[in-house]
């Protein structure tokens, strides 16, 4: 089979449209992520054991399931409950609670990477737990978790994908209903793999320069 | 439905499904484990066109969705002349995107043995295809196990988007019984918990206990 490129020229404004989309899943995922995952670290150094064992237990559920199975729970769960949440809503939901759970373990293994004697320090002259927390310890905890929060955030990128199975209109859910439009397949599902590596390889690149800069910023090594 | 009654109407086919899922997770993780040997290995060889080659496999690989690879393997491929049946190319696309991950651990792991073992086996004047497999490799492997660990849980999880080219996993049975009753909780959180205890009472038990044996048999318990 030949590659077509009058049609690749034709149907390239679909997918440029369709990457925007997709960047807004990765996104939006991502912001969710970003918090909650700070939440849920944070619930699991709470003083009460009752709380921490829970979460600790809910980050691993999320961590074991498969993505694609949580999208289609959040989708379908709802309406049988009266709460119809749009493919769109659902699917942020779902991508960004599941990257929440791992970036909750990037954090943990951040804070547990600051060594105590800062933290006695900081009891030492009297500092409040909060202050401690965004004075102290995130400051010191962020570097060594740049590197992994980076990494999922080019994995948010590479799962959104599975958002195309309840209809969020992302660059994969594009290449499907072009592809079954034309009954042609290795255009649309080529250019797809094309833009996923066009944009993940830079960002990777990216992430790697900004940890550099960050460390040397902060006087780390 | 009371959920007993559930149970005892689908139970069958989600155990059905789990079998499949089963198959398809220890198939591509043989595939897996002999993509990332072979390719970790490659990406460390001294002949540039062996180690570009493995690169670029592996950014291809690591750089783009594995539900777009497991299309292009599906779909594209026929166009090329080589078709694979859905069951095939399901567990092939989910080995070859997870080998490319194990790649990069079978890679640092190798680095990670002391520099003292390479230069101990020269000195004893070992070929390097020996120093590899009697003196490397198995010091290699113990270091990579932990790190596997999780790898296969992800593998593990990759096997759900099988369900999307039709093969007749756990993920698929979930889906073809929420269509046929409409009780989303009771179809997709059984097949949540059913993957949640393969993975956290099955694989992890198993991982951890074979880290240890290995560690044993080399002397580092």
């Amino acid at each position: 089979m030949e590659w077509r490129w009058d049609w690749t020229w034709e149907i390239l404004p679909r997918f440029i449209d369709a990457t925007g989309k997709t960047l807004m899943a990765a996104g939006g995922g991502y912001a969710i992520a970003v918090v909650l995952g700070l939440v849920l670290v944070l619930a699991q150094r709470t003083p009460y054991r009752i709380v921490t064992m829970c979460v600790r237990e809910v980050v691993e559920f999320i961590r074991s399931t498969p993505l694609l199975l949580q999208v289609f729970f959040v989708f379908y769960v709802g309406p049988q409950f009266g709460i119809n949440l749009s493919p769109w809503t659902s699917g942020l939901i779902a991508i960004g609670v599941h990257y929440a759970a791992y970036l909750s373990e990037v954090y943990r293994g951040g804070i547990e990477s600051v060594p105590k004697g800062q933290w006695e320090a900081a009891k030492a002259i009297n500092m409040p737990v909060t202050q401690t927390y965004r004075r102290i310890i995130i400051p010191q905890a962020l570097p060594p978790a740049i590197s992994g929060m980076g990494n999922y955030l080019v994995g948010i990128f590479k799962d959104t994908p599975m958002l195309s199975v309840i209809g969020v209109a992302e660059l994969m859910h594009t290449a499907n209903a072009v592809g079954a439009l034309n009954y042609r397949y290795l255009e649309p599902y080529t250019m797809v793999g094309v833009i996923f590596l066009a944009i993940s390889l830079p960002t990777a690149f990216l992430i790697t320069q900004f940890e550099k800069w960050v460390r040397r910023k902060m006087g780390m090594k | 439905m009371p959920y007993f009654e559930f149970l005892e109407t689908y139970g069958g086919r989600f155990l059905e499904g789990s079998l499949i899922t089963v198959v398809q997770f220890v198939l591509a993780t043989i595939v897996s484990v002999v993509v990332a040997l072979s390719f970790g290995l490659m990406r460390m060889s001294s002949n540039l066109a062996v180690k570009s080659f493995a690169t670029v496999y592996i950014e291809i690989f690591r750089g783009t969705s594995l539900l777009v690879q497991l299309f292009w393997i599906f779909f594209v491929l026929p166009l090329f002349g080589i078709t694979l049946d859905k069951f095939t190319a399901g567990f092939i696309a989910v080995g070859m995107n997870m080998g490319a991950y194990g790649a990069e651990l079978v890679r640092g792991a190798i680095l990670a043995v002391p520099k003292g073992q390479w230069e101990a086996a020269k000195a004893i004047n070992m070929t390097p295809a020996q120093r590899m497999r009697r003196i490397i490799l198995p010091q290699a492997f113990v270091i990579m196990l932990p790190p596997w660990g999780n790898l296969v849980i992800e593998i593990m999880k990759g096997t759900a988007l099988v369900a999307l080219i039709s093969v007749t996993d756990l993920m698929f049975e979930a889906r073809q019984i929420n269509i046929s009753t409409f009780l989303s909780v009771q179809t997709f959180g059984t097949a949540l918990i059913i993957y949640y205890v393969f993975a956290r009472f099955l694989i992890t038990p198993f991982m951890r206990f074979f880290e240890r044996s290995m560690a044993r048999k080399i002397g580092r318990a």
